[in-house]
This record gives structure tokens, sequence and C-alpha cells, in this order.
């Protein structure tokens, strides 16, 4: 065997490192020193993420695409790049939770980083697969757990109550997509090697069937419509930190890795009929996804809640990056994930630093809030503007680089329809501006100064979303690595 | 120093002041922005003359933005020099968009204009600003959009290409209608700024298509390649030779609308006929700031645009040329008429300049590329902006003087200010006396070149019009003269415990240094050394004929003024009294406005917009409200479908993967 390979698998091994570190030194610490986990947690984590950034953008940059354990581990440029996104949207989170760890999850602040890291490492073992067995270990490692954090405000009976729901749909949706895989293995040549399988992937009925039941289990994860009944709950259950990593990593991940399924496993090149097949169930599923997902967003009173529906929208239009199969199109919906972690990031840390704060997180207590923390409602109204795609943000370019990109590839009707739908999220996007700068209320939130840990986040979060989409280089960087995935 | 390396300072600083002093408004009080902007400018002005003395009298080489090693001159012609190009936008190819510094006579002229008025204008702002009872609130804004203004003033004559100068040109109109509109709470200024900006941009539509066609046929924007070799790029462009006018659009020669159509962009800043609506409600803004904008350098804007182009428009287009000289003289004649009838001080100083930039047009229309006489225009008419520049800049200010002590702009509330003011008198008399054209005086020398040239050119009818206008121009500026400080004395100020007075040092000094400049000017250096059509020596025809005349004339029009104005006495009444519909007519500036107003409401609002609106209203809105009104009921219907049952979830997930394998399958 070449040991070699390791090398390859960095990211992982450098994340294993860091969380094998934590979990003994959680260990060994005592009470007075447990204070001392939460710095070292994040000054680890921190180091790891900038490690593995260096690496990426320092010049050791791979040629093309290479393989570890027999193609069991693929790895490239832009899969490194997914995972550094990963590592900085995970660095945000954890600056938002800082206070909330400090003062509501006393007892659980070990749990609350080593789970979470143990999440991401499942989730670099997604993108990095190249093969369905490891896929499903990494979905699964991811995805368990997630339930757990979930849970981890146990003494709440939402958080509870989401947690339940949220493991026992999952476990079913890894059920189903269990049988896909078995259905896969049997009918395409008994290999589950992506590149074996798209060998003998024919679009028959039987394999097609295997297949859809493989796409169902990854959209629940990306929650899309008609596989998305959990997210709101969860969301709304979860503590704000969790909802705010569910919604934009395990998202972002799974719909990478999404990408490169499809791409890799069910597309003969030859055989056109094979992504015909499924480009035409996700043209469907996009167009319901993103118009169920504003129409429920309208409803909503629950920020979270809202803002769950708002990413279930989300979710259709970084599904429309598959459409067209080009390095553009993976590109910008690489380009698309990385704005939106910063936008939905940015978002969700006002929230869960008002929720820290105050106890609110009603759409109707932000009335006025203008008037008492301008400078939270002006970053929030930025925030939603880039959701909403408005230019001169970073939301517009990526959504417009997606648009075009789908476009590329003939589907006009599709790309109307989501630019349609881009108008009604307008709608409940500026409801929210609204109740924070016109709507008067005689209870407002009232001022308050945010910790350091969450303006350090915030302000990250503002810069990217306010200036990714000005510096071209990092999409033409993007669209460079897509080349072959 | 280097020129190379100051020269970006120009642009750099008032622009960087601009927005120093307007992001720090609140921080600072108004006198320490003040402070702070006039030093600053004062480093412009100082940078100004250094290269425009260096290029005029000194001797020195820079590397161009090309890489060439160039001199300012060579022999005795002056170069040319693009000192830095950066290049901003990359549109085709061959079409990119520079922003640069073009070093050339009439540029470095109007670094000197632009340098002393804006400097000036700096100073006595401080005392106008300070005692007029606005301390602080606005005055850093003030100075914040002097600085813009004094940038993009800057940017514009300094441009290397079309294109940057259309940019500059839109920044000086945004500093304008931000001056203009300065008392933001009076209605009036904000009526006339909004009246100047739509004005002056509508023109400038006529500006961008003109760049538009001339720039897509030469694929340049560059002022060194249209002009060089005698426009040959132009001509080739066009394909006009000798025997043909080249591409043809509905008649007319294309490259005729081109220039026309710039010349279009010109005339909407220099306030010619009949886009001159604008200039007398721009009166409204603060009076430093017209005597900087709207008398010295923004509204020569146009004047400068022709003369940056004058190889163009002589070699390519010399029918323009010809129509800009009837312009011009109508324009003289028109404003000049109505100035006499206006009542407010600042209004007959806004057409007077509006009939003196027409002089300018006028000397530019009738010149030509060829002997000394026909060249005689060009030079004129840049001596006619630098004089009129000084002693119009010097006349506001006088009137922002008195404006101060009476609080009112209109004449009837002055009289007899001569001997509480006696400052302001004297630089107001050298004004009116530079205007009218008595011999020392600035004035003088420019007007009779420009008449000069009128006539050796042929342009027989053109001179007996500005020959005319000359003696109006004296008669309505004494007339104003003696209005405001003999006639009769307003009973008011003896009584007053405020008697009017000679202002602060900080307005006082403008006043004399411009009054220096405007009896001082015959010892400035000869213009015909550098700012010619040839950049070169010229010798300056003087025909004595032809000064003789206008010297006869505008001493005529002062003894009508002297007559009627100096004492108060009925005749101007009686006058006014035998036709008063004449005087009604003229008084309301001959209806133009009511032209435009016209034509604004009847048609534009009327039927276009109208319709418009009818079908926005009725068919957008309704179908938008529709779409809104479906989503909001499906919103409302399907909401229960999210009912928190994990049963029904799971049962809609299964259902969900079983129709997707139906469609999919069959």
């Amino acid at each position: 065997m070449d040991y070699s390979q390791f090398l390859l698998m960095k990211p992982e091994i450098s994340l294993a490192l860091t969380l094998i570190v934590l979990l003994i030194a959680d260990l060994f610490m005592g009470e007075k020193s447990k204070q001392y986990f939460q710095p070292l947690a994040l000054v680890l984590f921190a180091a790891h993420t900038a490690i593995n950034f260096c690496d990426c953008c320092g010049g050791s940059c791979m040629a093309g695409q290479s393989e570890a354990f027999s193609g069991m581990y693929i790895t490239s440029n832009i899969h490194v790049f997914v995972k550094n996104m990963l590592n900085v949207g995970t660095l945000l989170v954890f600056l938002f939770s800082f206070e909330w760890n400090k003062k509501e999850n006393k007892e659980h602040i070990a749990e609350f980083y080593l789970l979470m890291m143990a999440t991401l490492f499942g989730m670099y073992l997604m993108i990095s697969c190249g093969d369905f067995l490891l896929f499903y270990i990494g979905l699964e490692t991811a995805s368990i757990p997630m339930a757990t954090l979930v849970a981890l405000n146990k003494k709440r009976n939402e958080s509870a109550e989401a947690a339940a729901k949220y493991i026992l749909t999952a476990g079913f949706s890894s059920s189903v997509m269990l049988f896909g895989i078995s259905l896969i293995y049997g009918s395409c040549g008994g290999s589950l090697y992506f590149c074996d399988v798209v060998k003998n992937f024919t679009a028959e009925p039987f394999q097609i069937l295997a297949m859809i039941f493989f796409m169902a289990g990854v959209a629940f994860k990306i929650s899309l419509v008609p596989f998305h009944l959990w997210t709101a709950d969860t969301y709304q259950g979860a503590p704000t930190s969790v909802t705010a990593y569910l919604s934009v990593m395990s998202k972002g991940a799974a719909a990478f890795a999404f990408m490169v399924i499809m791409w890799k496993a069910f597309s003969n090149i030859d055989v056109k009929s094979t992504f015909v097949s499924w480009t035409n169930i996700l043209w469907w599923i996009i167009v319901i996804t993103i118009t169920v997902g504003n129409i429920f967003a309208i409803r909503q009173k629950n920020l979270k809640r809202f803002l769950a529906f708002s990413s279930i929208s989300q979710a259709g239009y970084i599904m429309l990056g598959l459409m067209s199969g080009t390095a553009e199109g993976m590109g910008s919906m690489v380009y698309y994930i990385l704005v939106y972690l910063f936008t939905n990031l940015g978002a969700f840390g006002i929230i869960s630093n008002i929720e820290d704060k105050s106890g609110k997180v009603g759409m109707d207590d932000y009335n006025g809030l203008y008037e008492t923390n301008p400078k939270m409602a002006v970053v929030m109204m930025l925030a939603m503007f880039s959701l909403a795609g408005i230019p001169p943000f970073a939301g517009f370019w990526s959504k417009f680089f997606i648009f075009a990109s789908a476009a590329q590839a003939g589907e006009y009707l599709l790309v109307f329809l989501a630019l349609a739908n881009t108008i009604i999220s307008l709608y409940y996007y500026l409801l929210v501006v609204k109740a924070m700068f016109i709507n008067k209320s005689d209870t407002p939130i009232a001022t308050f100064k945010s910790d350091k840990m969450s303006l350090i986040g915030i302000t990250v979060c503002t810069v990217g979303f306010l200036f990714l989409g000005f510096i071209s280089q990092i999409y033409e960087q993007i669209i460079a690595w897509s080349f072959g995935i | 120093m280097e020129i190379t390396s100051i020269a970006p300072w120009i642009l750099l600083l008032p622009f960087l002041m601009f927005i120093f002093l307007g992001l720090t408004a609140h921080k600072f009080s108004g006198q320490t922005s003040a402070k702070i902007g006039t030093t600053a400018f004062g480093i412009v002005a100082i940078l100004c003359y250094y290269v425009a003395g260096r290029y005029f009298f000194g001797n020195f080489s820079v590397l161009d933005a090309n890489g060439f090693e160039v001199f300012n001159k060579t022999g005795e012609i002056y170069n040319q020099i693009t000192v830095f190009n950066w290049t901003w936008m990359q549109m085709t190819e061959n079409l990119t968009i520079h922003i640069g510094f073009y070093l050339d006579p009439i540029s470095a002229m109007m670094l000197v204009v632009i340098a002393t008025v804006s400097l000036m204008v700096h100073i006595y702002s401080y005392g106008y600003m300070f005692e007029h009872g606005h301390f602080d609130e606005g005055m850093s804004r003030y100075y914040a959009v002097l600085s813009l203004f004094s940038f993009a003033m800057l940017g514009l004559v300094l441009a290397t290409n079309i294109f940057q100068m259309y940019i500059f040109w839109e920044l000086v109109g945004v500093s304008s209608f931000l001056l203009i509109g300065y008392y933001f709470f009076k209605p009036a200024a904000v009526s006339a700024c909004k009246k100047a900006f739509i004005v002056t941009r509508f023109a400038d539509m006529f500006f961008l298509i003109g760049i538009l066609i001339l720039s897509y046929h030469t694929q340049t924007f560059d002022f060194d390649q249209l002009n060089a070799d005698n426009a040959k790029h132009v001509l080739d462009s066009f394909s006009i030779t000798d025997g043909s006018r080249g591409i043809t659009f509905l008649g007319f020669p294309l490259i005729t609308i081109a220039t026309f159509c710039i010349f279009l962009g010109g005339a909407g800043k220099s306030a010619m006929f009949p886009f001159h609506i604008w200039l007398p409600d721009a009166m409204e803004g603060p009076t430093p700031s017209s005597a900087l904008i709207h008398a010295a350098t923004m509204v020569v804007a146009g004047v400068f645009l022709v003369a940056r182009l004058f190889p163009v428009y002589s070699f390519a287009a010399p029918e323009v040329l010809n129509a800009i000289c009837y312009i011009g003289a109508f324009t003289a004649l028109f404003a000049a008429i109505i100035a006499v009838a206006q009542t407010d001080i600042k209004r007959v100083l806004a057409f007077s300049t509006i009939s003196q930039i027409a002089y300018m047009m006028v000397a530019l229309g009738v010149a030509r590329f060829g002997n000394h006489e026909s060249e005689l225009g060009f030079t004129a008419s840049m001596m006619h902006l630098f004089t009129h520049a000084m002693f119009k800049a010097m006349l506001f200010l006088c009137c922002g003087c008195i404006i101060h002590c009476v609080e009112s702009n209109e004449m009837s509330k002055m009289g007899g200010l001569k001997k509480y003011m006696p400052i302001t008198y004297w630089c107001f008399l050298i004004g009116c006396l530079a205007i009218a054209g008595i011999p020392i005086f600035s004035g003088f020398y420019s007007k009779g070149e420009i008449l000069t040239a009128c006539l050796e050119n042929g342009y027989t009818a053109i001179y007996v019009v500005m020959t005319l206008t000359a003696g109006l121009t004296a008669f309505y500026m004494f007339r104003l003269f003696f209005h405001i400080f003999h006639y009769e004395e307003n009973p008011e100020y003896a009584t007053s415990h405020h008697k009017p007075h000679d202002q602060g040092w900080q307005m006082t000094l403008p006043l004399i240094v411009f009054a220096v400049l405007t009896v001082g000017f015959v010892f400035l250096p000869g213009f015909n050394n550098a700012i010619t059509a040839t950049r070169t020596y010229m010798e300056m025809p003087t025909n004595w004929t032809v000064e003789g005349i206008s010297i006869a004339v505008a001493l005529l029009g002062i003894a009508i003024a002297f007559f009627l104005y100096y004492k108060k006495n009925e005749k101007p009444a009686n006058i006014m009294a035998k036709c008063p519909a004449l005087c009604e007519f003229v008084y309301n500036r001959m209806k133009i406005d009511e032209i435009w107003y016209g034509i604004t409401r009847s048609f534009i609002f009327g039927v276009i917009c109208k319709s418009i609106a009818w079908f926005d209203h009725n068919c957008i809105d309704g179908f938008m409200n529709l779409c809104a009104w479906i989503t909001q009921k499906v919103s409302l219907e399907t909401k229960d479908a999210q009912s928190g049952n994990v049963q029904q979830y799971v049962w809609v997930f299964i259902m969900g993967v079983v129709t997707i394998a139906f469609l999919a399958l069959y």
C-alpha cells in the first residue's frame, strides 16, 4: 500500500487531529480550566482553517484530480476549495455561538464543538467520495451527530421535538437511499464506484427507479420539495447556531456532492437519455422547490422558520447549477454556495445575537429595530437584499451567474420561472426590512451591545456579501478549478 | 519638481477634499471645514500655477503616456502633452476610455482661470457664508461641494479624451445642481436646481449622441487623434474629401450631425438660446458659487469644448461653425435686450453672462484655420473667456457684498450705496467699464478682437449685431451700476442701526485681486504668444476703425444710462409707460420659459407620460396585483400542509418518490 496517498487527505487529517485533541482536552480538563475549552477550540479550529486555506491558496495547487484508496477518495482543487468554504462557515458559526455557549449551554460546550466537527468530517467525506458507500458513510457521519446537536437544548421541549422529527425522517430517508444504492449495485454491474456505475448506467427503468430512490435521499438533506417537510420544524426548534449550520453547511456540502454524483455516476456521455432522464426530474423539483419555499415563506412570523423556507427556495436556485453540466454551471453553483454562506450566516448571526440578548425571534419583535439598534438593522437589511439578489450585492452576482449558466444550457423557461420567483422572494425579504425600518413598536428590542466574537463574525459576513461580487478573480478561479470535476 | 509627479495631485487633492469634508461634515464646525477646504485648494492653486507657468514660460520635457519624451515647446510651437493617461475601461479592442491629464495652451490657461476664481471664491465664501447667519449648518457641505466642483472642472479641462470630458461634464452638472439647491428649504432654489439639471441633462443627451456617432466612426475618443494633422483621421473615417461631405444620414452629412450634437451639449452648459433658461434661475444659489460656476468656469465649458475640438470643426464641419456663430449672435443680442428690463441685480448679471458667452461662441464661429486673420477669432474667444471670467466673477462677488448689506436682490431696494461701500463701488465700476469695453480695462481688448474677427472674416451682419449688443451691454451694466450706487438713496439706510458697509477682508480681498487683474490685464504676457489655433505666435491685427466704433457705442450706452439713472427722475418710468406690453414681454424673458413649459406640460406630460402612466397603472400594475393576489391566496390555502406531524411528512416523502418514479418512467 502506498501510504503517500494519505497526504491527499490533509483536510480530513487535520480536522480529525483537531477533533481528537479537543476530545482529550475535554476529558482531562478540570472543572476550573473548563472555561478555557472554548477559546482553545476556537483557536485550534481557526488554525485548522488557516492551514488548509493557505494550503489551498498558497500555491500547492494540484494539477487536475487525484485519487486515493483505489478511487474511493477523490480530491482536486475545487474539492479542497469547498472544504475550505465549509471551514470558514463553521468558524463563523463558532464565533456566533460563543456567547450562547457561555450562557445557555454551559454543560455541553465540548459536545457542541466536537459534534459539529464530527458532522463536518462527514461532509468532507461526502464531498470527496468516489464511491456510493463512502458517500453513505459520510452522509450518516454528518447527520447522526446533527440530530444530537439539534437536541442540545434538551431542556426545551421544542428542541427535543425538532431532534426527534429530524432523526425519524432522516432515518427514513437514509433507508430509502440505501435501498436505492443497493438497487444500483444490483443493476449496474455489481460495483459502487462512480466510474463503474456510469459505464453500466443506460437509463433502463429499473436503474432510473434506483436513481430516484437515491436522489430522494440526497434531496432530503438539501431539503428539496417534496422531501423538505422536516426543515421548518427542525430549524425552528434547534438552537439558532445549529440552525445556521444546518441551513448553510449541511445544505452546501450535500448540494455539491449531489452535483458531483449526478454528473459522475448517472451521466453517460455516450447515452444522452441518461442525463436527460434526471435533468427532467430535477427541472420539476427545482420549480416546485422554489415556488413552495417562497409561498410558505410569505406567511412565516418566526424568523428562524422564515429563513428555513427561504433556504428551501435558495436550495432550488442552487440546483440550477446542475442543469448545464458545464464548468460554468458547476463553478457558479459553488460560487452561489459561497455567497449564500456569507449572506445567510450574516442573517443568522444577527438573529442569534438578538435572540441571545432579548430572547425574541418573531418578525413582529423586530419592529422598530432601526430605532434602537441601527447598525444591526442595516446589516440585516443588506443581508436581505443580498439574499433577494439586488445589485450590487454578491447575491445578485451569484444569481446572475447561475441563471446565465442555466440559460446557456437552453433552460429558458426554467430561468424565467426562477426569475419570476425572485420577485416573490423580494416581497418577503422586504417584509423583514419593513418591520425593522418602517413599522413602529411600543416595545422595541432594547439597545444592546454585542459581544466581540459575534461582531467579528457579522463583520466578516458583511464584508463577504458586500464585496465578493466585485472581485471577479474569485469567480474566475472557481470556474477554472471546476473544469473536469 | 517633475510635472508628472505633481499633475495627479491637481485632480486627486480636490477629490480627496470632497470625500474628507463630506464624510466629516458633522464632526467639524463649518469654519473648520472652510479653513481646511480653502487651505487644500490653496495648495491645488499653487500646483496649477506652477504647471501652467512651467508650461508657458519654462522649458521642460516629460515622458508622456506613450513613453515618448515630449518638450513643452518645439521652437515657437507649444506641444500638446499627455502627462498621464490611465486606462479606466476597455470597451472594445480599439475603443478604450482613459482618464488622463492633457496639457496644451488652452487647458493651461483654464488651469489659471479655475485656480484663481475658485481660490478667491473659497476665501470669499468664508466671509459670505459665515456672516450670513449660516454658521455651521451646511457650511461643511458647501465646502465639500465646492471641492467636488473644482475637481470636476479641472478634470473637464484636462481631459485627454472626449469621454473623460463627458464624465467630468456631468460631474460639474451635479455639483452645480447641488450648489444651486444649497438653500434646499427655499422652494425657488429647489425648482431652480431641478430646472438647471434637467435642461443641461437634456442638452447632454445630444452631446452623448454626438460622442457616440463620432467615436463609432473614428474608433477613438482621444482629442490627440481627432485633432491631429488637421483632423485627418476624422476626415478619413467619415470619408470626407474635397468634393464630398462623406457619409450622410437623412440627407445630412453625418459629421455635421455629430459635431452639431456635440455643440448642443456645449450650448446647454453655456446657456445658448434656447437652452439658456436655466441660468437666470440658477441665481438662487449662494452668490459666491454663482460667481464661480455660473459666471466664470462651468458656463464656459461649452466654449471650451468647441475650442478643444476646433480643428475638427474647422476642417470637417465648417457649416456647424457657421451655425454656432449665428446662434451665438442671436443669443448675445437676445440676452442683452432681456437684461435691460430685469430688476433683480443677479438676474441682470446672469443675462449679461449669457450674452458675453455668446460673444465667445461667435468668435469661435467666425474663426477658421488658414491665415492670421481667419484664426483671430479663436484667440479672441479664449481671451474673452479669460477676461470675462475675472471681471464677471468680480461683479458677482460685488453683488454678494451688496446683497449682504441690503438683504435683497431687487434694484428698487438699493441706491446711493456709494458713500457706504467705497471699495465695492470702485470694484464694481471697474467691472462695468471692463464689460462695456472701455480702453485700458481688460474687456476692451478681448471684445475689440472679437469684433475685428467678425468683420475681417466677412461676417458683416454679425459684426453689426455684436456692436449693437456691445452698446446695449454698456447701457444695462451702467443702468445697474447707477441704480445701485447713485440714483436715490434708500431712506432706510440712514435710520437703520445696521448701516451698509464694506465687508471684512475675506470678502474684500478677492474683489481687489480681480480688480487688479482686470486693470492690469494689459500687462499680462500676450495671449497671441501661445493661445492660438496653431499654438504658436500670431500677429494680432488691430482694426482701429472697429475699436473706435466700439468705444463710441459703449460711451453712448453709458451716456444714456447716466442720463436716465444717475439721479432719480421720471424719465425711465415715462419711457416704460409708452410701451407697457413690450416692457412686460421683455421683463418676462420673452416668454421662452413659458414655451418650454408649454411643450413639456402639454406634449410630454399630457400626451406621452399620461398614456404611459395609464398603461402602467392599469395593465402592468393590474397584472402584478393579480399575481400577488394569487400568490397570497395559494400561500394561505396551503399553509395547513405543514402540520408538524411526522407520519405525514414521511407519507409525503414516499408519495413524492412514487410520483416522481411514476412520472419519470411513464
